[in-house]
Formats: structure tokens, C-alpha cells, sequence
């Protein structure tokens, strides 16, 4: 697969119905020597929300990383098999890291704002992939804070550091961030762990939102998180996707017997 | 029982409080030398200083008047020279280490020379550019003593960059490349950004540790009874003159060479305390 490939958004995938946004085949990950992630298979629909529950250490992160190569950037980490994105296996060799996670964005566990200015925080990036004009870039930066539910609470200090928000603040200015560079996938990796019960609220309304643009993956230790914001639910232990399916069916009629145990709460 | 508890308490308490003493006497100990040092300093270089100091030049043998004019002009040229040469080496090497070869052997090496250059005496290093480079150029020069500086600067700001770019979390680096940036743009955008003033402080602190070195400079720069701007010949410096005139015979080179060590200990201590307000500025924001 060569760079050009990755640039273009593949409008005739969209005309074979049965093609997934992304999609995992047969994946195994290895953190040096050891298997973390054992022969994982799913699909993510565009224009849906997908939540990853397990306990603790299951690797649920560790996909996710699989899902825009972040594990690249260390050594001794390895992924086999195929990760299908719009028919593309980005596990290619070849495929360009840097235009593949332009594709794939990722929102992560603690608010990482950079040390720069809240305007800079998202202007920084479009400034990347874009030549445009100063008014047009204040317009992208402006939509892209409303986007994040953010803009009302910031229009007046957009030159006051990122780093002065409130954590839930910070949060969904990484949010608006990401989704500054138009990705066609977000991955938010336990995006409301550190955030308090009202801001955890702003950045659900914010993900029901994003999916009618965006293909989203979240990754979540709170059992109602994923049954709030999600259409489809995946239970991962241990390295195994141990089942897969509607998220009403996942948190009503769970068809393995571990499933069912996690979610009423027998272990994790 | 309890009597017993209370004799090991008792005798815990009297062990802290004989830390306690020895610790503040430690403390005390150290203190006073410096601040001896200090006074001395003041007591004898305070009395000379005056506006000639700053105009006029080194003085010949038995002269009742002249300053340090080149002498001040020739440190500040090697200084920034030495470090201008010196902390964009220890710049790129310390990144190296902290972000491109975290983890490769080639690190292991290069810190482990690195502390060793650190520790190095600098009469060695100035012994080290007398061969290198003033016995093939066929003299002293100020380029000379500039490179000896920059080999002392490069150790320095190596470990602090490498030290202070660890410093900056992970998580920012990969929250820019989430965004897929190239590993330079990570670096030079969020990481040096997020490390600015801790790296300006190890430059600042490398420059303070050059601006009073006399080893690397006697075998290098050597030093100039006169005002000259050409790096290519000898060129004084307050170090070599504080050097040569508290040794001579003359009253008025020894004011002199107090005056000149006074000026040095201010220009470090200035050096120092911005380097402290650059951290402190950091560690609030």
C-alpha cells in the first residue's frame, strides 16, 4: 500500500455495503516475547460507537493502540495479522504512520493538552496538513471548539495557556483537537477516567454527537459508560475478545457465561 | 513494658536530636567558608572598582593606572564563542539520548563517555586543544581557548538537556504523534516547548561554569597585554590575568586581580540566580 492510497478517502468502499470502517483480522500483539492480544476478530461500523469493557490488564488499550499503530513508537512491540481500514491493512510495512493516525485519532486516558496557547492547542495541528489563511484557520479553530462543547467557555482567553483549564476542560480541548484534523476514526482511550461526574457527562453528549461524522472505539472501566454511549459492545479478558455483539444484548442477554459475570459485577 | 517502650523512645529521640546537630553544624560549616570567601572578595576587589576598570587596558609591569577592559571584553568573546559552539552540540546530543536513542546501546556508551568528559579536569581538556589545535595552527589563539570552553560546555548541557527532555511525560509525545506528526515536529514543537526553560537553565548554567575557567584557557588563549578582537592571535581574559597579576610583585595588578575575581563571582552569581528564576517561572506554570 503506498502513502497516496492512505490520503484518499476511498469513496467506492463506501458502495460494498458489507465493507467495515475498520477491521480486525486474526490479530495477535506481542509485548516482546510475551502474547498480549490473542487472535482478536471484529469489525467497527462507521458512524458507530464501540466500547471495549474488561477488567484491568485485559489490553483493552493495547487494541486500541493496534488501531493507529501508537505502539509503533516502542520498541519490541509487535502486531500480526490484519487491520483493515476502508479495505487497507495499515499493519502493512509501508503504510505512512504519520497520515495513517492523521486518519485515526486518539484521545487518551489523562488530558494532554500541549504547552502552547488553547488557540495554538488546535490550530497546531490543521497547521500541519492545511495552507490556510489566518481568518479561515481562526473559522476551523472556532468549529472545532463548538464541535468539542468547548467555545463558550474559552472565546475569551483563546491566548491563555492550555494548561489553565479545569481537567474536563483540557479534556475536551483534546477532543476539539483531534477533531481539528477531520480523522475518520477517534479512539478515546478511557477518555473520562480522570473527569469528574459533570464533565464526564459534556464528553458523552460529545461522543453521541461525533458519531454521525466520525467511526468511534472507546475503551471504558465504567459498565454504564459503555451502556450509555455505545451501539456495540465488545467484552475483552485476558487477551481474548471473549464476546462481541449489540450492546443492549451484551448488557441483557450475554450469550458467554463470563460476560455475563463481569457485568453483574461477580468479578473484575 | 512500658518503661521499656519509653527507654527506646527515649533513645530514638536523643539519636534524632544528635542528627539534628550534626547536620546544622554540617551546614553551618560550609556556609561559613563561603560566605568567608564571599567577604574576602567584597573586602579587597570592592575597593578597586571604578569606571577604568571597564575602559581602560591591562596595565605594563609597575603602571599605577589602567583596568580590565580586554580582559572583560576577551571573556566575554571566548565565553560566547565556547558556548555558542558548545550547547547546540550539547543540545542535539542530549536529544539524541532522550528521544531518538532511548533506547538503543549507542546511549549507553555515549552517557557513560559523557560522565566521564563531565568529570574531567579542565587542565586536561586545555592540554587536550594545546595538542589538538594550537600546535598545528602554530599558536595561541582566542578560537583556541573557545574550543577548550566549548569541550567543557558540550558534557554540561548534554546531560541537562537529556535530563530535563525525560522530564517531559510520555503521554504529551504520544498525543502529538496521535495527531501524526513526524517524530522531529514532536520534538521540536511539544517536546523542546514543554522543556523550554529547563533547557535554557542548563545553557545558562554551562556558560556560568566556563565564564570563570583559567586551565583551559593558559594553554589556549593564553592572554594579551593588549585590545584585540582577532580570534586568531592570544587574547586576555579575566581568568589568565587574575591568574598572572595576583602572582607579580605589583600592588596595583593585585587590586586588580581582586577586582577581576569580584567581577567573575558577580557575573556567575547574576548567571545563577536567573537560571533559578527561569525554574522557578517553569515549576508555576
Amino acid at each position: 500500500m503506498s502513502d497516496v492510497d492512505l490520503m484518499t478517502h476511498p469513496a467506492q468502499s463506501k458502495t460494498v455495503a458489507a465493507q467495515a470502517k475498520l477491521e480486525v483480522r486474526n490479530l495477535d500483539f506481542f509485548y516482546g516475547a510475551s502474547k498480549a492480544l490473542k487472535n482478536i476478530n471484529l469489525r467497527l461500523e462507521a458512524n458507530t460507537v464501540t466500547a471495549f469493557i474488561g477488567p484491568s490488564g485485559c489490553v483493552k488499550s493495547t487494541l486500541l493502540r493496534v488501531l493507529n499503530r501508537m505502539y509503533d513508537l516502542y520498541p519490541g512491540q509487535r502486531a500480526e495479522g490484519e487491520v483493515l481500514l476502508d479495505g487497507q491493512n495499515i499493519l502493512n510495512p509501508s503504510v505512512d504512520l504519520n497520515l495513517l493516525r492523521a486518519r485515526v485519532g486518539m484521545v487518551f486516558q489523562k488530558p494532554t493538552p500541549f504547552p502552547m496557547t488553547i488557540y495554538d492547542n488546535i490550530a497546531f495541528g490543521i497547521k500541519l496538513y492545511e495552507n490556510i489563511s489566518k481568518s479561515e484557520l481562526d473559522g476551523r479553530v472556532e468549529h472545532a471548539l463548538r464541535g468539542a462543547a468547548l467555545w463558550n467557555e474559552v472565546k475569551d482567553k483563546l491566548n491563555a495557556s492550555g494548561l489553565s483549564l479545569s481537567g474536563g476542560q483540557q479534556q475536551r480541548l483534546c477532543i476539539a483537537r483531534t477533531v481539528a484534523i477531520q480523522p475518520e476514526v477517534i479512539l478515546f482511550d478511557e477518555p473520562c477516567s480522570a473527569l469528574d461526574p459533570i464533565s464526564t457527562a459534556k464528553v458523552e453528549e460529545l461522543i453521541d454527537e461525533l458519531k454521525t461524522k466520525y467511526t468511534i472505539a472507546i475503551v471504558t472501566h465504567n459498565m454504564q459508560q459503555a451502556a450509555r454511549v455505545s451501539e456495540k459492545t465488545a467484552f475483552m479478558y485476558l487477551g481474548e475478545l471473549i464476546e462481541f455483539d449489540e450492546t443492549t444484548k451484551i448488557f441483557t442477554a450475554p450469550s458467554v457465561r463470563q460476560t455475563q459475570d463481569y457485568i453483574t459485577g461477580r468479578f473484575g | 513494658m512500658n518503661a521499656n517502650v519509653n527507654a527506646i523512645y527515649k533513645a530514638r529521640a536523643r539519636k534524632d536530636k544528635m542528627v539534628r546537630v550534626l547536620c546544622f553544624a554540617a551546614a553551618a560549616f560550609g556556609l561559613l567558608w563561603l560566605s568567608l570567601i564571599l567577604f574576602t572578595l567584597f573586602w579587597n576587589g570592592l575597593g578597586g572598582l571604578s569606571l577604568s576598570v571597564f575602559t581602560e587596558m591591562t596595565p605594563p609591569p609597575g603602571s599605577k593606572t589602567g583596568g580590565l577592559a580586554n580582559a572583560i571584553f576577551g571573556s566575554i568573546v571566548m565565553t560566547v564563542l565556547g558556548v555558542g559552539i558548545g550547547a547546540p552540540l550539547g543540545l542535539l546530543a542530549g536529544t539524541y539520548l532522550a528521544e531518538y536513542g532511548r533506547h538503543e546501546k549507542l546511549s549507553f556508551y555515549v552517557r557513560f563517555i559523557n560522565d566521564i568528559l563531565l568529570s574531567a579536569p579542565s587542565i586536561v581538556i586545555g592540554l587536550f586543544i594545546y595538542g589538538a589545535v594550537v600546535v598545528p595552527m602554530g599558536g595561541f589563539s582566542a578560537f583556541a581557548g573557545s574550543l577548550a570552553l566549548a569541550v567543557i560546555v558540550v558534557p554540561v548541557v548534554v546531560r541537562t538537556t537529556e535530563d530535563m527532555l525525560l522530564l517531559v511525560p510520555n503521554q504529551l509525545r504520544e498525543a502529538a504523534s496521535a495527531l501524526g506528526l513526524p517524530r522531529s515536529y514532536v520534538i521540536r514543537s511539544i517536546a523542546y516547548k514543554a522543556a523550554r526553560t529547563g533547557l535554557i537553565t542548563g545553557v545558562l548554567l554551562a556558560t556560568a561554569r566556563v565564564a570563570g575557567e583559567t586551565a583551559p584557557l593558559l594553554f589556549t588563549a593564553l592572554s594579551n597585554q593588549f585590545w584585540n578582537a582577532n580570534l586568531m592571535t592570544t587574547m586576555a581574559n579575566l581568568p589568565v590575568t587574575i591568574n598572572n597579576f595576583v602572582q607579580s610583585p605589583y600592588e596595583y595588578w593585585r587590586q586588580l586581580a581582586w577586582t577581576g575575581a569580584l567581577l567573575i563571582t558577580l557575573a556567575v552569581l547574576a548567571l545563577n540566580i536567573f537560571a533559578r528564576l527561569l525554574a522557578a517561572e517553569r515549576k508555576k506554570t
